[in-house]
């Protein structure tokens, strides 16, 4: 079947298959860069400005410049300085996990200053350890409490996966734009839309059931 | 004697909080702490409590030292002393700080389990008998956010209580709720102080105080002012800052 000149029955196998790339970007950025912005939320509160201080300045570079040039940065800056290069995917990878590290760690941070001193005030009297504190009273709650921002930053993560075109990671936009300049036609980019819809469903459901799981308490 | 500090001295900054407090409370008192708002009731509550650290005095709780002087400096004991201790003494709050997280029932087991390493089972039937005591068996699994103030005050003293402190403090448990849920807590206070629970109570309640405190404290502006039997204190006192000070609140 072709619409405009476009053989879909070839194009969508293909699609699928860099749809397939999309989810491997998407999660390996959910695993790094999750446990990440804790580190970098916990960096940011600590007492000691030689730790929070260089924390705030990498979130302010790394959320400052668009993340299109930290790909670059990372697939051909080594070369310049250390004279080696990351294979394409890991490049793109690494610039993914920490550029959204950085903004995870703003809404933990922000999770963590909402847990009011009560909480660790009553912990404390009660003889819990400062890691008790955090594991079983502080960290559920911080948890609820950043669900909402963090499903938002994920939807923007499947769009933001587009990018990864720029250093020719084989992903759906990629894809779909060179079918459109073999075949001189958007109806590929158009298509790709879909696609992008669907996955991104997939995420807002999946946020909103984890949203309503934790709804048996308030703050 | 369950605690003892001498000359306790704490500033926050420049301002002078506490000007030398030294109090001695005995196993099985209850003592009421009155005094005008600023004048360091809490900061002393917290003080003993382990949330603020004095900066100059002695600190004893059940015979273990928790803070000695050392020259002009307060010198703590160590961090596995400081555990003991906390455990020995127990803290309500004005506004309960239960963890909304857990359940009515799991607020009181969890440290049970954690801290004392108590097993499950019997951390559970402990918290029951609690629960029942505090006349709220049928809330063990509503969680804080379903209950009224009065309630989940009943439910942060069944979690002080379910790890056997020496010594409950409460820093005016009643002025977060409604005036008609006061009186359910003063009731469970009054029953704690039947079974001689020691407890060191600050409060508005002058009533109540009067009514259950064996030893009533007044502090002003970082020091104890007066202290002395409800009947000492309320009943006719001598001196000039007590009486100004009930006076206004009788007042309003
Ligand atoms: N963390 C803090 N930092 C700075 N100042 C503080 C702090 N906590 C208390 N203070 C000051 O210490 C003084 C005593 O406060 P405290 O809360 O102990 O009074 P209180 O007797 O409990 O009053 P109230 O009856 O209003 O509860 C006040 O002047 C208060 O502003
Ligand atoms: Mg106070």
């Amino acid at each position: 079947m072709t619409i405009d000149n476009v053989p879909l029955h070839l194009l969508i196998p293909d699609m699928l298959e860099a749809s397939v790339e999309v989810i491997k970007i998407f999660f390996l950025t959910i695993i790094f860069s999750i446990p990440l912005g804790f580190i970098v939320a916990l960096a940011r509160r600590s007492r000691f400005r030689i730790i929070s201080f260089p924390t705030r300045i990498y979130q302010l570079i790394f959320r400052g410049t668009p993340l299109m040039l930290q790909l670059f940065f990372f697939m051909y800056g080594p070369y310049y300085i250390f004279g080696f290069s990351f294979n394409r995917f890991t490049a793109c990878i690494l610039a993914f996990v920490i550029n959204y590290a950085a903004y995870f760690g703003e809404i933990f941070r922000g999770g963590i200053a909402a847990i009011p001193k009560g909480q660790y005030e009553a912990a404390k009297v009660l003889g819990y350890t400062k890691l008790q504190t955090f594991l079983h009273i502080i960290l559920p709650q911080v948890i609820k409490h950043v669900i909402p921002a963090t499903g938002n930053e994920l939807m923007t993560l499947v769009k933001d996966t587009s990018l990864a075109q720029v250093i020719s990671v084989p992903e759906l936009f990629r894809v779909a734009t060179n079918a459109g300049t073999r075949y001189f036609s958007s109806i590929p980019i158009i298509i790709a839309a879909p696609f992008y819809l669907i996955m991104n469903s997939v995420v807002e459901v999946t946020f909103k059931m984890i949203e309503k799981k934790m709804d048996y308490y308030k703050n | 004697m369950l605690l003892k500090t001498l000359n306790l001295q704490k500033s926050f900054g420049k301002t002078h909080v506490l000007k030398g407090i030294s109090l001695e409370v005995n196993e099985g008192e209850v003592i009421a702490i009155i005094g005008p708002s600023g004048s360091g009731k809490s900061t002393l509550l917290r003080c003993l409590t382990q949330l603020e650290r004095v900066d100059k005095g002695t600190i004893e709780v059940d015979g273990i030292q928790m803070v000695g002087m050392n020259g002009e400096k307060a010198v703590y004991a160590d961090n596995k002393i400081l555990h003991e201790i906390i455990l020995k003494v127990g803290l309500v709050f004005q506004n309960f700080n239960l963890f909304p997280n857990f359940s009515v029932i799991k607020n009181i087991i969890h440290a049970q389990v954690k801290v004392l390493g108590i097993e499950k089972s019997l951390a559970h039937k402990k918290a029951m008998e609690l629960l029942e005591k505090m006349n709220l068996k049928e809330k063990a699994t509503s969680y804080p956010c379903e209950l009224s103030g009065g309630q989940q005050q009943r439910v942060a003293i069944a979690r002080a209580l379910a790890l056997n402190p020496r010594i409950l403090f409460f820093d005016e448990p009643t002025s977060a709720l409604d005036p008609e849920l006061t009186g359910e807590i003063l009731k469970v206070i009054r029953s704690l102080a039947k079974e001689k629970m020691t407890m060191v109570i600050v409060t508005h309640e002058m009533a109540f105080a009067r009514d259950v405190a064996d030893r009533v404290i007044f502090m002003d502006d970082g020091v104890i002012v007066e202290e002395g039997t409800p009947e000492e204190v309320f009943g006719n006192t001598s001196n000039e800052r007590t009486k100004e000070f009930l006076q206004r609140f009788n007042q309003n």
